[in-house]
């Protein structure tokens, strides 16, 4: 069935490659990783035991998707990068359509991120001693922010590739575009610890749905524009 | 049957430098086309303006497969490239390269064809290791059993035999003896014995 | 030239006219004549980045470089009346509500809006090959316009809006003489503005058209 879609069998290929050679290497799930414990450890250790009650759940709700924005940052362009570094950047050109290379890559992002969130979600909850109210709704927003913080980043690290992967243009250029993202990320998680009405996080959750749904379907149109010369 | 090469008009300039400029060729069915040129004369920019690589300052390429212009993507499909640019995956096997490379252009894989290939390049055995552990002649050899997995009726070289002890070379004939039987080669290089294949010349100054 | 002395007449007579014709406004008080400035100038800044994106698109379309040149100055005017926006509505801020900066929706779009124009900004001098730059730069000013939206909704379910927009289209409640007066300033001031950034892009424009010419010459 999967073969009546090409981009999608074909990006397999590609993510199938990618994750091997990220198995073998680690270089991106690394930079992720230590980059996310080293600050949640620093959060946990300044805020941790000052703080109690809705400002705790208000700033937790922050801080959280600051480390994940920053983690995704470290870790998310190397899959690029890596590509036109090792020169491995024409073979994939000569053999693979734009598509299926976005697909591929978005698909190792959110891969990248998800096995990110399973660690670093669980041990933000235990080290600043939080409760989470509507497990359903936080799980949710966990969910589609980690799915739209590799939507979009995707197609700006292909964008940072090209540009020679400059010092902390990555960043430059993903905050204003992932703002809306996480301020309704962080509205959401905000709801969900502080037990407000499953109404209001469900809006937050329908916007992050809808944000998912746009910097994916952009990105398939524009790739093209970036992947090719 | 129309296959062939048009390459109409074409100029490039690099960095405010002219490389060539309005170069009109045209490349018949089999057949070996010869790029020659000195070092920094854009050979390697020429062929990679036919691969799509590079955008041309102006003019333009067709690929004409009976009597139709290919697409972007149909181009993908007929064309092999062997450059010492183009670099496989080092972190995986040449088995697992080549089923990549087959797995992104749509093809079928079986282990059966990848040993075929690889005994063909004269990598038997070695299908295991990763391709980082090759010597540069193996990694060229490899680049040519990536270039020749999807039988692509176009065959595009630059500097065929770089880093191939003689052996390898002798390959590289064989290649592309039997390329021309069923194709074009259109190749880079500025070694005499690869340039009396060629049917035409095309000298960069 | 002739045009250049009347758009500076133009424009003279608004400044006059906003502190000498123009009465103080209900509700707003002295601080409400800012709005002759603040409002003329955030509307440029939406239309300039509008018109860089749009440029951006024809570029992406036909991949003629001047359109990527029409872009870029956009960008650059935008930014110069975004900083200018930015300023005005930080003084007026200070006056109507305490703080220069209090993270009130429209503050906060117009930040985001400064930050997708500097980035903008970095990703071109980071890319050296004019057409690439081109290339990658339309194909970000496209994705961070189709954020914008987004923004739109989330912010003020963060912070609730004060921004007086309602206070100026409210009409009924005012006396008809002050807000002719008012809106006649105002009106010429929109139109003023809009003279100053057509005349500044096509100076820039130019510009960009010597500076481009000169850079192809020099080669020969």
């Amino acid at each position: 069935m999967i073969s009546n879609f090409p981009w999608l069998s074909r990006g397999l290929a590609v993510l199938r490659k990618d994750l091997r050679i990220e198995f073998r290497t680690r270089y991106a799930y690394s930079a992720l990783l230590m980059f996310a414990i080293t600050t949640l450890v620093t959060v946990s250790f300044s805020v941790g035991g000052f703080l109690a009650g809705p400002e705790m759940t208000d700033i937790a709700a922050a801080l959280l998707w600051i480390i994940l924005f920053f983690s995704a940052m470290a870790g998310l362009s190397r899959t690029f990068v890596q590509e036109e570094e090792s020169g491995t950047v024409i073979a994939l050109k000569m053999a693979a359509e734009p598509e299926p290379v976005y697909v591929g890559k978005y698909l190792f992002n959110v891969v990248l991120l998800f096995s990110l969130t399973v660690l670093v979600v669980p041990l933000f909850i235990v080290m600043l001693n939080l409760s989470v109210v509507l497990v359903g709704g936080f799980l949710a927003t966990v969910f589609l922010g980690a799915m739209g913080l590799a939507g979009a980043s995707t197609i700006l690290a292909a964008i940072v590739a090209k540009a020679g992967a400059k010092g902390s243009l990555m960043t430059v250029l993903a905050f204003p575009i992932l703002l809306p993202l996480l301020l309704g990320a962080i509205s959401a998680t905000r709801t969900a610890l502080g037990g407000g009405s499953p109404e209001a996080i469900n809006t937050d959750l329908l916007m992050l749905f809808f944000y998912n749904g746009v910097a994916l379907a952009a990105s398939l149109l524009l790739f093209e524009y970036v992947w090719n010369e | 049957m129309q296959n062939y090469v048009a390459v109409k008009k074409l100029s490039k300039e690099y960095s405010c430098r002219q490389l060539f400029v309005d170069v009109s060729v045209t490349i018949p069915d089999r057949s070996v086309f010869v790029v020659l040129g000195h070092n920094g004369a854009g050979k390697t920019t020429f062929l990679r303006i036919l691969c799509g690589l590079v955008p041309a300052t102006s003019g333009q390429v067709d690929f004409v497969h009976c009597g139709n212009v290919l697409t972007a993507a149909e181009k993908r499909a007929k064309l092999g490239l062997v450059s010492p640019e183009l670099e496989l995956y080092g972190e995986l096997s040449a088995v697992e390269n080549l089923e990549f490379f087959s797995g992104v252009r749509g093809l079928p894989f079986t282990l059966q064809r990848a040993r075929e290939i690889l005994e063909f390049v004269g990598l038997k055995g070695r299908g295991h290791d990763y391709v980082a552990t090759f010597s540069s002649g193996m990694k060229q050899r490899m680049k040519y059993a990536q270039a020749l997995l999807h039988n692509p009726p176009i065959l595009i070289l630059d500097e065929p035999t770089a880093n191939l002890d003689e052996v390898g070379v002798a390959l590289v004939d064989t290649i592309i003896r039997r390329q021309k039987e069923k194709g074009i080669v259109i190749m880079a290089t500025n070694e005499p014995r690869e340039v009396c294949y060629g049917d035409q010349q095309l000298s960069l100054a | 030239m002739t045009w250049q002395i009347i758009l500076g007449i133009w424009m003279s007579g608004v400044v006059i006219a906003s502190f000498i014709y123009m009465p103080a406004t209900q509700g707003l008080g002295e601080m409400g004549r800012i709005i002759v400035y603040h409002v003329p100038a955030a509307w440029i800044a939406v239309l300039a980045y509008l018109m860089a994106m749009v440029n951006s698109i024809h570029y992406l379309r036909k991949r003629e470089i001047r359109f990527d040149r029409q872009a870029q100055v956009n960008a650059e005017l935008g930014t110069i009346f975004c900083i200018l926006a930015t300023v005005t509505g930080a003084i007026w801020s200070k006056g109507a509500w305490g703080a220069y900066w209090n993270w009130d929706p429209r503050q906060t779009s117009i930040a985001v809006l400064l930050m997708i124009y500097a980035a903008y900004f970095v990703l071109r001098s980071a890319i050296s090959d004019s057409d690439m730059r081109a290339r990658l730069s339309a194909v970000y000013a496209v994705l961070a316009f189709l954020t914008v939206p987004f923004l739109v909704f989330i912010v003020p379910r963060v912070y609730y809006s004060l921004h007086p927009d309602l206070e100026l289209v409210n009409l009924a409640e005012r006396s008809f003489e002050m807000d002719r007066q008012m809106l006649v300033v105002f009106l010429a001031s929109v139109f003023g503005f809009s003279g100053l950034y057509l005349w500044l892009y096509n100076i820039q424009k130019r510009f960009e058209i010597l500076f481009y010419k000169k850079a192809t010459m020099r080669r020969f």
